[in-house]
């Protein structure tokens, strides 16, 4: 990968380390071998003035207090940990996800499976048939982008979005796959829904429940594990 | 019981905010905090408190609060009048940068600021936290929901014999282009395009809240590499161009990533001031460098220390002196109407 790693300014606060333009495993395992030297060399004091960074597909993006860091001193210390950065597997835990996928809860179950001339069971079949993996976090508060959706799934999102997409809705768009965590906007095709709760901020140790690196294997339940969690 | 603010009526686009919530973005979870961090530090320093302390910001449209189990010493930061309706007695004037301390019972009706502005209670909010912040972010159920009309928010009493009341002068924010460091994806732009962002001027569209704020203006066209990228982190003051070609200014509670090409990212001495761009405002765009940016961020804290040395106590006439001084530097505040609701 030529050119790579290099460093873009995101202002006078951040700087995205680029790792790569393409979404594949490769370039991910290096996201998450920087993400632990990033960590190795934070705890050893040699990150002056960084306050936190944000693991996304191609890179980390590093924030910075710039009134407490040398820009260029940091600069050149970020590069050098992105070329010393060994690619790792993601290391994360293995979590099994219930998803009911009644089509009351996956109102584009249907669709999705003509669109790719399967039926609904076979949709829902080669989807759990997968692992997915925790790509990063983004887009709402505890939002896990989620690669390994088989090829013959992909679809592109919906030309509109739904202007409210219920908290626990399971989703895909284009090679992703992903849940929500609360109730919002969005363009997503739904296929299911989990009782998860993905997001708590009472969890101080873990406000989200996944993270990049963990994998997800999906468990088929009926809608009765959703009522007792409409309760919550 | 304890003492608070009751919120009689809610107003608009007002939200608990604080210096923000830092060190979450990596699950997600946007910074928050105030749009114009210097005008809620002007409120809380008047108030006695932290720069960062929890206040009230107000976007849009002021709230009507009522002082309970007071008294509360409470101060205004920013192009924002308030209005004092005591429980018994006739309605007083408040002037933004200065303070004063409701007794229980007594009405405080906020204004419309044009651009943002804060109120401060000495102690700061005493609401809840979430993940070390105050800040509110009902999108995620983080921080005080959406201000309702019965709602408490809880505050410290005032000291028995409290402070004199005081005022100061208005932090007025410089005028001048709005200064950017190009990038990340500045090849994702031809240069006609990037010329273009930084010669013509851009007008503040409609769509503004505290995500960001939409701009019009000459459509950017994006180069061969395409209005799309790979989902990287975006920051608040990243200007992320879709396919529309149409810039969009991203703001305190932005997501932590996003998928558009962002031409350029403005400093951060200079995100105070889009907290003031109005719809219709026009606005520049400049170049600087770390620098430059660094010089920036030194001069906006030399004028916050400025502003603060100019704290003293209240006397009967530099009330509408304070009020004239906001007019005549253009504050927004203006003196030919009153821009406060009348009492209901």
């Amino acid at each position: 990968m030529t050119g790579h790693p290099r460093l873009l300014p995101l202002g006078d606060c951040a700087f995205t380390v680029e790792l790569g333009q393409i979404i594949e495993p490769a370039t991910q395992a290096r996201v998450f071998g920087l993400v632990e030297a990033l960590q190795d060399a934070k705890a050893a004091g040699r990150l002056p003035g960084v306050i936190e960074w944000v693991p996304t597909f191609c890179g980390v993006t590093v924030h910075v207090d710039p009134d407490l860091a040398d820009p260029e001193a940091l600069a050149a210390s970020l590069l050098a940990l992105a070329r010393e950065a060994r690619a790792q597997p993601g290391a994360g835990r293995l979590w099994t996800v219930p998803v009911c996928f009644d089509p009351d809860m996956g109102p584009d179950l249907d669709a999705v499976a003509a669109a790719r001339g399967l039926d609904r069971h076979s949709l829902i079949e080669r989807f759990v048939a997968r692992e997915f993996t925790v790509c990063m976090l983004g887009f709402l508060p505890g939002f896990p982008y989620l690669s390994g959706l088989p090829a013959e799934l992909e679809m592109p999102r919906l030309a509109t979005p739904r202007s409210r997409v219920p908290a626990g809705s399971v989703a895909v768009a284009g090679r992703m796959a992903a849940i929500y965590p609360w109730d919002s906007p969005g363009g997503w095709r739904l296929l299911g829904r989990t009782p998860l709760r993905l997001f708590d901020a009472r969890r101080a140790d873990r406000p989200a429940l996944l993270a990049p690196g963990d994998r997800i294997r999906w468990q088929v339940v009926g809608p009765e594990a959703l009522s007792a969690q409409a309760v919550r | 019981m304890t003492a608070g603010l009751e919120i009689v009526a809610p107003g608009l686009g007002v939200s608990v905010q604080d210096a923000g919530r830092h060190g979450h973005r990596a699950i997600g979870v946007p910074v928050s905090g105030a749009l114009d961090p210097t005008g809620l530090a002007a409120a809380n320093l008047l108030a006695g408190n932290d720069a960062g302390a929890a206040g009230l910001e107000v976007l849009l449209a002021g709230p009507v609060l009522r002082a309970v189990d007071g008294p509360l010493r409470i101060a205004l930061g920013g192009p924002l009048l308030a209005r004092l309706i005591p429980r018994d007695g006739p309605p007083r004037r408040l002037a933004p940068w200065s303070d004063l301390t409701p007794q229980a019972g007594d009405t405080l009706q906020l204004g419309s600021p044009r651009g943002v502005g804060y109120l401060a209670v000495a102690g700061g909010l005493q609401v809840p936290a979430a993940l070390g912040s105050r800040a509110s972010y009902p999108r995620a159920g983080l921080g005080p929901p959406p201000l309702q009309a019965g709602q408490r928010l809880p505050c410290l009493p005032a000291q028995d014999g409290g402070q004199p009341d005081v005022q100061a002068d208005p932090l007025i924010h410089p005028d001048g282009p709005i200064r950017v460091i190009p990038g990340p994806q500045v090849g994702h732009f031809t240069p006609a395009a990037l010329a273009t962002f930084l010669s013509e001027p851009y007008r503040i569209g409609q769509q503004r809240d505290r995500m960001g704020i939409r701009l019009d203006g000459p459509r950017l066209a994006h180069s061969a590499l395409g209005a799309d990228i790979v989902s990287d982190g975006v920051t608040p003051g990243a200007i992320q161009v879709p396919a529309d070609g149409h810039p969009i200014l991203l703001l305190a509670d932005c997501q932590t990533v996003g998928g558009y090409p962002k031409i350029a990212t403005v400093i951060r001495a200079d995100l105070p001031r889009l907290a003031h761009l109005q719809p219709g405002d026009s606005l520049r765009f400049a170049t600087v460098d770390a620098c430059q940016a660094a010089a920036a961020r030194a001069d906006l804290a030399r004028r916050l220390r400025a502003w603060q040395a100019s704290i003293r106590p209240r006397g009967g006439l530099t009330d509408s002196a304070a009020l004239l001084a906001a007019n005549l530097a253009g504050c927004a505040v203006r003196g030919d109407e009153d821009p406060l609701p009348s009492p209901s």
